[in-house]
């Protein structure tokens, strides 16, 4: 019986969170003419007339009837008007209503605005971050776990400290920095800033403390120097906390939007977030097509999470607990 | 023997390092520098001293983006922290469909929240949106949502008959604090808020829930077997055994969804408007209102640093406060 409600509960809970993500699918097959009709519900139907004329049928619009005959606007396949205010036999007219899918939205957003270039921006910035991350927070952390130098406590915690500064303080100097340095517009400028990641180097450290000093000492005996050590020895060991980090990486430089709305501002270098934003802006009477867009750009990440979802879920797990 | 100084450990750091210190340590200690100066897109004007502080506490617009984002802040984190918590106990109760839900409820987390602010945007429009559509089926009047500029509890106080704003004009009379001011604060979160507010709650439930699942599978089962034996209720059990075990959990959920909320932006910036923080101002929050002042029209990159400054004041005197608690409850 408690079962039972725990079920229900969950089930009805579960439903709410997914709503959004299932009308964003459903709405972004739908024409934009039944949403604007005010066709709001889930299910694609589409509700209209044609008229059949030598054994061809045209969608039409019906405008005003007078007797036996209405004066309709007639479409060609593509929904563009081919002629206006025809005067035909009310007859001849049909009403229709059938669930059709607009597939086409998608490549009519796709190409609206150059989607594929943003893809392959935010896939180069998201990449080349996440390989920076992990060969930055390798050395360092190995550094931190391993060795034994003067001041590597002081500089373990102010590195730590670091990581409490949110993004927003650090936006504007940043900007200003980076004007300095001619990087704004430029894609190092969403890349290098964000090739360290502390949190990153903070798990690293934590994982590489727990591989036995025996296992050190043997390496060192067949006579392994230290980079050697953490290439051959370390790392292998530390893969699942390896897959942690870029899995951080790639999600937060995926979905990053703030700082590369400011930083960069051509078309050409735009990376998915900004490009979606300025797309949402330009189209917003096109609801359809919004989401479309906002379904591809999605997409990506949800397989991601699909084809990796326990690994994901334990990487956001293991930051919750205490290191 | 002496020993010889070894310099390979800080070859090893300074990537990383070269990387903090150039790009967090010296725009942290820059944004100081800028906020005393005028400085615009040109670069630094005249020395101001304390100028923008002034000008900080005398603007209107700050103080109504502070408290926007003081509304975000009261009404998110307690709200996701109970609903988190739930979530996770009944997650933690069944044993098949366990991962599925799991998943279910993880997904508005790893989604970009530019999309999700687009979707959630038309789900909340007046005329084509799910959330009007789902109400007028029941029976309900369409709601303005983000387009509604009045407070919530005003909304709700005059639905059940209570004149609310003849209310504040009479409290208004009587302590001569102006009227508008007295409604920002009296009449709540305007419904456009709201619906950030839940926006918001919805795509960080799933981390929190996450967060909550661990935690409650790393109390050991033996206290609640021995809590059968005494005869505590399932509900005992939750608030003499569980509540106390989860406490550090639930400083950790605390103190970050507290944190992230203070930093909303994308949610405003797509949502609301134009002009965004619309109507009347009342979704205008904090990060958003230093985005506007350095990169709009005015382009005060200057004033932007005072108020970024400000925004680190609070959320580390936050930070610091919460830790505080946490040593004196956690033991």
């Amino acid at each position: 019986m408690k079962k039972y409600i725990s079920y229900t509960i969950l089930s009805i809970c579960g439903l709410i969170m997914v709503i959004p993500f299932i009308w964003m699918i459903t709405t972004s097959v739908k024409s934009q003419l039944e949403v604007n009709k005010g066709n709001v519900g889930f299910l694609p139907i589409e509700e209209y007339s044609t008229y059949e004329e030598d054994g061809t049928t045209y969608r039409i619009t019906d405008i005003k009837q007078e007797g036996d005959s209405t004066y309709v606007h007639i479409y060609n396949d593509n929904m563009e008007r081919i002629r206006s205010y025809e005067k035909v036999a009310t007859s001849d007219i049909k009403s229709q209503r059938k669930i059709k899918l607009h597939f086409e939205n998608f490549k009519k957003a796709f190409t609206k605005v150059p989607f594929k270039r943003y893809f392959l921006n935010t896939i180069l910035v998201s990449v080349l971050t996440v390989l920076g991350v992990i060969v930055t927070g390798s050395l360092a952390a190995y550094a931190f776990a391993i060795m034994r130098f003067k001041g590597r406590d002081f500089l373990f915690y102010f590195f730590i400290s670091m990581m409490m500064v949110p993004q927003p303080v650090y936006l504007i100097p940043s900007y200003v920095l980076l004007n300095h340095l001619g990087w704004i517009d430029t894609y190092q400028a969403l890349i290098v800033p964000w090739m360290a990641n502390i949190f990153t180097i903070f798990l690293l450290r934590q994982q590489f403390k727990t591989i036995p000093d025996e296992l050190f000492d043997a390496a060192r005996i067949d006579g392994c120097g230290r980079l050697r050590t953490l290439w051959k020895l370390v790392l292998p060991l530390s893969k699942s906390v390896l897959a942690t980090a870029a899995i951080f990486g790639f999600i937060g430089s995926w979905n990053s939007f703030m700082w590369p709305l400011v930083m960069t501002d051509s078309p050409a270098i735009r990376v998915l977030q900004v490009g979606l934003s300025y797309f949402s802006q330009e189209a917003s009477a096109q609801t359809s097509l919004l989401m479309a867009a906002s379904t591809f750009s999605i997409l990506p990440l949800v397989i991601l999470f699909l084809i990796a979802q326990k690994q994901i879920i334990a990487s956001f797990a293991s930051s919750g607990l205490k290191g | 023997m002496k020993k010889k100084f070894d310099i390979v450990p800080y070859l090893y750091i300074l990537p990383a390092a070269l990387i903090i210190i150039v790009f967090r340590l010296i725009p942290i200690i820059l944004s100081f520098i800028v906020s005393f100066y005028e400085w615009t897109i040109t670069g630094p004007g005249a020395f101001i001293g304390l100028e923008n502080y002034e000008i900080m506490v005398k603007d209107g617009e700050f103080w109504q983006s502070l408290l926007n984002t003081f509304y975000l802040v009261i009404f998110v984190v307690p709200t996701s922290l109970i609903l988190s918590l739930i979530f996770a106990n009944f997650l933690n109760g069944i044993e098949k469909l366990k991962s599925f839900f799991r998943s279910i409820y993880f997904v508005p987390t790893v989604t970009s929240m530019v999309a999700i602010s687009i979707v959630w945007k038309i789900i909340f429009n007046q005329q084509t949106g799910l959330v009007n559509f789902f109400l007028m089926n029941l029976g309900f009047d369409p709601m303005g949502w983000l387009a509604e500029s009045r407070g919530v509890f005003d909304l709700f106080l005059s639905n059940i008959g209570v004149n609310f704003q003849a209310f504040i004009n009479s409290l208004a009379n009587i302590t001569e604090i102006s009227y508008n001011t007295l409604y920002m604060i009296l009449g709540g979160p305007s419904q456009a808020l709201f619906s950030i507010i839940i926006v918001t709650i919805w795509k960080g439930l799933g981390y929190n829930t996450i967060i909550y699942l661990a935690g409650l599978q790393n109390i050991p089962n033996v206290y609640y077997e021995a809590a059968e034996i005494d005869g505590a209720g399932k509900i005992k059990q939750f608030f003499k055994i569980t509540w106390h075990l989860i406490s550090p959990t639930t400083f950790y959920v605390l103190m970050m969804t507290t944190i992230i909320t203070f930093q909303v932006f994308s949610q405003i910036y797509l949502m609301t408007g134009p002009p965004v923080g619309g109507p009347l101002g009342t979704t205008k929050v904090i990060v958003y209102f230093l985005f506007d002042k350095g990169f709009g029209e005015s382009n005060n990159l200057s004033y932007a640093s005072a108020i970024a400054l400000v925004l680190f004041g609070i959320i580390l005197s936050l930070t610091l406060l919460q830790k505080r608690l946490e040593k004196k409850v956690h033991y």
